[in-house]
């Protein structure tokens, strides 16, 4: 089958990181991604369903692979050569139904019993047995060489992953229903109360997406997006932002909404005050040194972008008391609704197709890539690749 | 004897004309039958200022002499107008500085020993060590600095005491220490007619809670225009207010007026009329055109902010407020009156870099509504200069550019309030009470050099009265997007602001400029 693979490659990675993770590099001729033929995963068992991609997503996660930005921690996590794509809307192989797979590969679908103590709670993204059963280590399909992933034109998915999509929700909608239901997880940790004044730190897509559950789940008394570009901000707005601000004037803007008292230091400001809860969505350290100093003492930082090797102050983290959490994936939330299901429940409102685009063939990967590392600044969110045409 | 005001009409032997632009300067031509407002020649200065003002401190109007008031074991507080004006700043000495050396001399004389100076900031932040010595002098900044010489302090709960209540049910508030002086000096400088008077100290050391009875929309709307006393309600207020306090404090004023000579000799030729300018003069202008145009904004900020006015003393009066401050306008007036005869469609004014609220500081957009809408549009007596629904157009670069420590609330009143609405009594009703008691703008206030957290609405109520005027506002030469978050239009040249401009008020408008620094005041018969 026609696939692009990611091969690991210690030089390589080293290689494209030293040159700043530029796109150009990173797919050309010491790329890690390579297209081609490969081959087709196979089932392990009976409970296994092959999956067709029709439009599969370029996640922050996998450009951050590429580029060399990803964390190292996640390499022992990771089984090479995968196919990469965790954000996948496709058909069943046989019936036709349309689906989009939930990724995580905990205790039940690699087939381990008794589950483990995370995957009872219903969390298969915490697994702590991701190493062993029918599958190669993997902590989602898209980052594990025995399932496939969605930018090849097969992948392979157990049955308690699939999810059936609704008629009314668009290939170009359903795409998002990973990153959303990461969200509305996200949302679902971060609890914001009604009085809070919550700030979602970026405007990506999951910073859109984080902004849209917040709103659906756990609405606050105020709810400031920082997006930096103009699409970003008219799409926070039209998500549900109170109020949206510019990067650079996050402390001048929080301060004002919380009431909150300003000191200016030699490198950043920093609020005395400040928000009660922060969604931290660029996974870069001057976001989070900026969550840092504008989250008020007490408050809670949800680190919801995925974060590299990043060098970030620990000094507001200590004297402000806060506390800070990450929010990965998603399983059962405490209602005992799965995520994905909140998720697919509440898409169709949310004209999630706007955020879509545009989509590229697999061949076109390099500029796929490229673009989708600019993705704001070129005024979309989501970048996908179209494997619908490889059916024909 | 300097010449009167005049009103030009431009034709086709005059000059291009001069239109300050923030931090630099441009000609430009004005359509031929233009009419351009030119303020009268500085007054001939008072020779011997110290002679005069020992002279009206020995035969005060109204009122005994200010040595048969002081004596032993009384305490006396001295309080004196801040730097916002006059604008530019004085070359030394300060007029404030000769008057208040006569009268800690006297006093000391009297063997007055318990002496305060407080300056009467109000609202307006407070001054800096350098800037309070620059208009003290030397000789009083190192005797009483910082424990008898401090800025008044408006939101220091313990410091302001409330003296009552006027008849319009209007709060006054004072500062303590002169609400508990047998004896207040008031030292005064009045620049332009809206100064001086029962407004120094109803405003000079009150609090919020006083000042809001007059800095607000409803008080401003009826003022036309605040710079005419007698049509103001601004200063009908100020003078309940003032009677009040002088019902329960001795006070004694004194007042100032200096002449209009506005710029040193470095850029001597932006006093003059274009007609008279010299060779030098014209080549001083290029050179100024030049470093405005291509000096980092800092630079240029630092030069124009470092020019000094040699103006001359032209009036000091002291005695009973009402008697000294009538006193005074005469002679503010005489400096300032150009007869003009009827309204035109258009007024263009060329802003400069220097408002009363921003001296060694950045004019932001807020302040350039505040000067030119604010101050310059009601420099008028009897009727504005522009019609009903006629058109200002205004040159000035408008950035998105703030002082972070002098104008910490001007940041979010444009981002959060002017995002919202530009109507004055919206802006009022909603915003106010949250500025006025933001507890960071409170504590900036008091400790660094912040205007009061809610001074940004009141340079926006000082434009209240021209907004409800005039049909349209255009900004030449300024940031699209600042000129329109202030509600204006944008143009690039003047003569696209006129093609702009005929849109609402039809072909071939009338148009005045006011030249303007220095000020003028237009009696627009």
């Amino acid at each position: 089958m026609l696939a692009l693979q990611y091969v690991r490659s210690l030089p390589r990675y080293a290689l494209v990181r030293a040159t700043g993770g530029r796109a150009g590099v990173a797919t050309g001729d010491f790329s890690l991604l390579h297209l081609g033929d490969v081959q087709e995963p196979e089932p392990p068992n009976g409970s296994w369903r092959r999956v067709l991609p029709s439009l599969a997503g370029i996640c922050g996660s996998d450009t951050a692979a590429i580029t060399g930005h990803a964390s190292l921690y996640l390499d022992p996590l990771t089984s090479y050569p995968f196919v990469p794509g965790h954000e996948v809307v496709g058909i069943l192989a046989g019936d036709g139904a349309r689906v989009v797979v939930e990724p995580a590969l905990g205790c039940e679908v690699r087939g381990l019993s008794p589950l483990c103590a995370r995957c009872v709670e219903g969390r298969p993204g915490l697994c702590q047995r991701v190493d062993e059963g029918d599958l190669a280590v993997g902590l989602q399909t898209g980052y594990c060489c025995s399932t496939g992933g969605g930018w090849g034109e097969v992948l392979i998915a157990h049955e308690s992953q699939l999810h059936e999509v609704p008629p009314a929700l668009s290939d170009e909608a359903a795409v998002l229903i990973e990153p959303f239901a990461c969200s509305v997880h996200a949302a679902l940790r971060g609890a914001a109360g009604a009085e809070d004044v919550v700030v979602v730190q970026g405007t990506g897509t999951i910073g859109l997406l984080t902004l849209a559950a917040i709103k659906l789940f756990c609405p606050p008394r105020r709810l400031i997006a920082v997006a930096k570009h103009p699409f970003q901000r008219q799409q926070a707005l039209r998500l549900g932002a109170d109020q949206v601000i510019r990067p650079d004037e996050v402390f001048q803007r929080i301060r004002f909404a919380t009431e909150a008292r300003r000191l200016d230091g030699p490198n950043l400001s920093l609020l005395l005050g400040g928000a009660d809860l922060t969604f931290e969505c660029t996974g870069t350290a001057a976001g989070l040194d900026d969550a840092f100093r504008y989250t008020r003492a007490g408050g809670k930082v949800v680190a919801v972008g995925m974060p590299g090797r990043e060098s970030v102050d620990w000094g507001p983290i200590w004297q402000r008391e806060l506390t800070v959490m990450g929010a990965y994936a998603y399983g059962t939330e405490a209602t005992g609704a799965r995520t994905f299901d909140m998720a697919l429940a509440a898409a169709p409102e949310l004209g999630l197709e706007q955020l879509t685009g545009p989509l590229f063939q697999l061949s076109e990967y390099r500029d796929a890539i490229a673009y989708a590392v600019q993705a704001g600044r070129r005024s979309t969110a989501k970048v996908a690749f179209d494997l619908r045409g490889l059916r024909l | 004897m300097s010449r009167p005001g005049a009103v030009l009409e431009v034709d086709r032997n005059s000059p291009p004309t001069l239109f300050h632009f923030g931090e630099g300067v441009r000609l430009e031509r004005l359509p031929l039958g233009s009419r351009i407002l030119y303020p009268p020649d500085p007054l001939e200065p008072i020779a011997h200022p110290e002679r005069a003002i020992r002279r009206a401190l020995a035969h005060p109007l109204d009122d005994d002499p200010l040595k048969d008031l002081l004596r032993p074991g009384m305490k006396l507080t001295i309080a004196f107008d801040d730097l916002s004006l006059p604008l530019p700043p004085m070359a030394q000495p300060d007029v404030r500085q000769l008057v208040m050396e006569e009268v800690v001399e006297l006093a000391a004389e009297a063997g007055v020993e318990d002496i305060h100076l407080i300056v009467a900031t109000g609202l307006h932040r407070r001054m800096t060590e350098d800037e309070i010595r620059h208009i003290v002098g030397d000789r009083i900044f190192t005797t009483f600095w910082p424990d008898c010489l401090y800025n008044h302090d408006a939101e220091d709960e313990g410091e302001n005491v409330r003296i009552g209540q006027t008849s319009d049910g209007h709060e006054v508030t004072l500062n303590r220490r002169a609400a508990e002086s047998d004896l207040v000096v008031y030292v005064n400088l009045t620049l332009v007619p809206m100064d001086g008077g029962h407004k120094s100290m109803a405003t000079g050391l009150a609090s919020y809670r006083g000042i809001r009875a007059h800095h607000n929309v409803e008080t401003l709307l009826g003022s036309r225009s605040y710079m005419h006393p007698p049509d103001s309600q601004l200063h009908h207020s100020c003078i309940q207010q003032g009677r009040l306090i002088e019902d329960h404090v001795r006070v004694f004023h004194i007042e100032t007026s200096v002449n209009n000579h506005a710029f040193p000799t470095v850029a001597n030729f932006m006093q003059k009329r274009e007609t008279d300018w010299t060779p030098a003069d014209q080549a001083t202008y290029l050179a100024l055109k030049q470093l405005s145009d291509f000096a980092p904004r800092d630079l240029k900020r630092t030069i124009f902010h470092s020019m000094k006015a040699p103006y001359g003393l032209t009036g000091v009066n002291a005695g009973q407020v009402d008697q000294v401050h009538e006193r005074t306008l005469d002679v503010v007036r005489k400096q300032m009156t150009v007869e003009v005869d009827g309204q035109t469609d258009i007024v263009t004014m060329g802003l400069p870099y220097l408002g009363p609220y921003n001296v060694n500081s950045i004019l932001n957009p807020v302040l350039v509504v505040c000067l030119g809408l604010g101050y310059l549009f009601n420099l008028y007596r009897g009727r504005p200069v522009v019609r009903e629904g006629g058109v200002v157009i205004m040159t000035h670069p408008c950035r998105y550019e703030f002082d972070s420590v002098h104008h910490p609330s001007y940041i979010d009143f444009y981002d959060e309030v002017l995002a919202d609405t530009t109507d004055p009594g919206q802006i009022e009703s909603k915003y106010e009470r949250r500025f006025a008691e933001d507890d960071w703008y409170r504590q900036l206030f008091r400790k660094s050099h912040a205007y009061h957290g809610v001074h940004p609405f009141y340079a926006w109520y000082w434009a209240a009265h021209a907004l409800d005027h005039v049909g349209d506002v255009i900004v030449v030469g300024g940031e699209r997007e600042v000129v329109h978050r202030l509600g204006f239009k944008a143009a690039t040249t003047l003569a696209d602001a006129f093609e702009m401009a005929e849109q609402t008020v039809g072909r071939y408008p009338s148009v005045s400029h006011l030249r303007t620094p220095p000020l003028l005041l237009a009696d627009v018969r």
